[in-house]
């Protein structure tokens, strides 16, 4: 690698490892929380890019994934069951259950594609959480619309994340300490979807996406590299599922509606399919920037008109809902797509 | 000897319908034969069981094995390449990416003779050297075909089922890619090809069959057919 990467690493390096200490004294610990959720839902764009991003397999269930992880953790680590697994046994656990969840969903799907696709994976996503509301009986298994609370926090050799340490004279706070292993963990996905987009099978997603027959008479057994699709997009998904139920240590159904689905398609979509350092840019954004909306709206309302107009939370879906427009409009491949795409969109 | 392909009693149903009701032929080694009808006769349908992406009924033999039970991924490791109906390009790939996207079944010890074969097509196909750099999607029509057909070729085919390569083309470049099918032909590689330009499908190949709802109706030898009243009236416009 040139001298010139190496150092454009280590400054991005520095920068994530500085973020927290300067988010935190300047604006707060509420603001390194919503950077741990950034760094949440660019994992879980992430897996999602593999399925619509690489193989073009429009899927609207894709929180299910997500939903598979945490109450995985959750079932596994809190006194719910009265178990108490590490997270380390859990995650990995969580990525395979998800993955066969994810095979799950692929196999009768596989000779579906777009609206119809998008319709049948939109009603997985939907009896996935009907499944999780309703299965507190006969027996009591997910507790139902309660959720699951008092989940253990993750721990890192026998420290439990949720507590601040001190290290260096600085105190590192628990959403501090959540940060760095969110944005460990969202690196190592990163680097497994770059190595992944280039592989074989990453020709292989890429193919099918652009024509299926045609793969097929390349020697593409497009069955399987489908449901690998489905199953790598969805491991990503329980990865970030369990960490955020350790990080959240509480669970419930609400958190894993269609509009959570939505907004993770919306990420990828609006970031640059297929693109990965678009999708990570539309992770952030997406989850910055509505959370700097919902604390700027009030107190500007409250400047300019002296009084709050309109409700801060409707005014986000309206503002959201025309930035999306605009960006299908201006950048119909996204904000940062690949730079080969944007050129035949430009044609 | 047996053909290279033999095709016995092949039967598609799409549902209810019966798209090809129990056809027979057969394609030697080194011949070039066409498949010729009208929309709808069940040309394409014929391929694309041939090339086992649509479930048949009935028995296909490529070198004497049962091709019928394959799953559609395989026939291009056995030696038979499928160039679908329309081109279908990975049109988000640039040309090169969709060449070497025909080696994909290759084994990583040939990767010498897939560099051999690319400079042999390079050579058969001069424009997609050219434009090895750019999207696929960028292409003419005539150079999608020709890239399809380049890329079935980075598959080291012994048959190439070819679907339809004229289609939506203008006439100078359908004459270009029959130029083209001619020379893959002369290097050896057994054609089949669908056509519902029956005129230059005759004057290139040396046998035809003629296909009208789903059925065989005519075969003969090229020449033979090409002056035949039926043909002529039904085809070929007199």
């Amino acid at each position: 690698m040139p001298r010139k990467s190496w150092l454009g690493m280590a400054l991005i390096g520095a920068a994530l490892a500085l973020a927290p200490i300067v988010v935190g004294a300047s604006l707060g610990n509420a603001w390194v929380r919503v950077l741990d959720f950034a760094a949440l839902y660019i994992m879980l764009a992430l897996g999602l890019n593999i399925v619509v991003g690489f193989a073009g397999l429009l899927d609207l269930g894709y929180i299910a994934f997500y939903a598979v992880g945490a109450y995985l953790y959750a079932l596994l680590a809190s006194p719910h069951f009265g178990i108490h697994w590490p997270a380390w046994a859990i995650l990995p656990l969580g990525a395979a259950v998800a993955g066969l969840f994810g095979v799950l969903l692929g196999a009768p799907t596989l000779r579906l594609r777009g609206d119809y696709l998008a319709i049948v994976t939109l009603g997985f996503g939907e009896i996935i959480r009907i499944f999780l509301n309703n299965l507190n009986t006969p027996i009591n298994i997910t507790n139902g619309p309660k959720g699951i609370a008092r989940i253990d926090p993750i721990s890192v050799f026998g420290q439990p994340l949720s507590k601040p340490v001190e290290f260096l004279g600085i105190t590192f706070s628990g959403v501090m300490l959540y940060y760095y292993l969110f944005v460990v963990l969202a690196l190592g996905i990163v680097f497994v979807g770059i190595r992944l987009q280039d592989s074989r099978i990453g020709r292989a997603w890429v193919a099918i996406r652009e024509d299926e027959i045609a793969a097929k008479a390349c020697g593409i057994n497009t069955r399987n590299v489908k449901l690998l699709a489905f199953a790598m997009g969805a491991t990503f998904g329980g990865v970030s599922g369990g960490l955020f139920a350790g990080f959240q240590e509480f669970v419930s159904p609400e958190s894993f509606g269609l509009m959570e689905s939505v907004m993770v398609l919306c990420m990828v979509v609006l970031g640059g399919m297929g693109h990965i350092p678009g999708v990570v840019l539309g992770g952030l954004m997406l989850t910055v920037l509505p959370e700097a909306f919902r604390h700027g709206a009030g107190p500007m309302q409250q400047a300019m008109f002296g009084k709050v107009l309109l409700d801060p939370e409707a005014l986000r879906m309206l503002l959201f809902g025309l930035a999306l427009i605009a960006v299908m409009l201006y950048r119909p491949a996204g904000l940062w797509p690949e730079p080969r795409h944007r050129r035949e969109l430009a044609k | 000897m047996a053909a290279l392909l033999d095709v016995l009693n092949l039967e598609v149903r799409y549902g209810g319908i019966a798209a090809v009701k129990g056809i027979s032929f057969a394609v030697e080694q080194g011949e070039m034969v066409c498949l010729i009808g009208a929309n709808g006769a069940g040309k394409t349908t014929t391929l694309k069981a041939l090339a086992r992406m649509l479930p048949s009924k009935g028995e296909m033999r490529y070198r004497g094995d049962r091709l019928d039970r394959l799953p559609g991924h395989a026939p291009i490791s056995r030696g038979l390449a499928l160039v679908p109906e329309g081109r279908g390009v990975f049109s988000r790939l640039t040309v090169a990416e969709n060449l070497a996207m025909g080696a994909y079944h290759r084994p990583r010890h040939e990767s010498g003779e897939v560099a051999a074969d690319l400079d042999r097509i390079h050579e058969l196909l001069p424009r997609l050297k050219e434009r090895r750099s750019q999207l696929a999607g960028t292409l003419s029509g005539g150079e999608q075909q020709m890239l399809a057909i380049g890329r079935a070729l980075m598959g080291r085919p012994q048959l190439l089922l070819l679907d339809e390569p004229s289609m939506g083309l203008a006439p100078l470049m359908v004459q270009k890619v029959f130029e083209v099918v001619r020379a893959v032909a002369a290097q050896g590689v057994t054609i089949l090809l669908v056509e519902q330009n029956a005129k230059l499908a005759l004057e290139v190949c040396s046998r035809g069959y003629v296909m009208e709802s789903g059925d065989i109706t005519l075969a003969d030898k090229a020449d033979v057919l090409a002056a035949d009243p039926r043909v002529r009236a039904a085809y070929l416009g007199e």
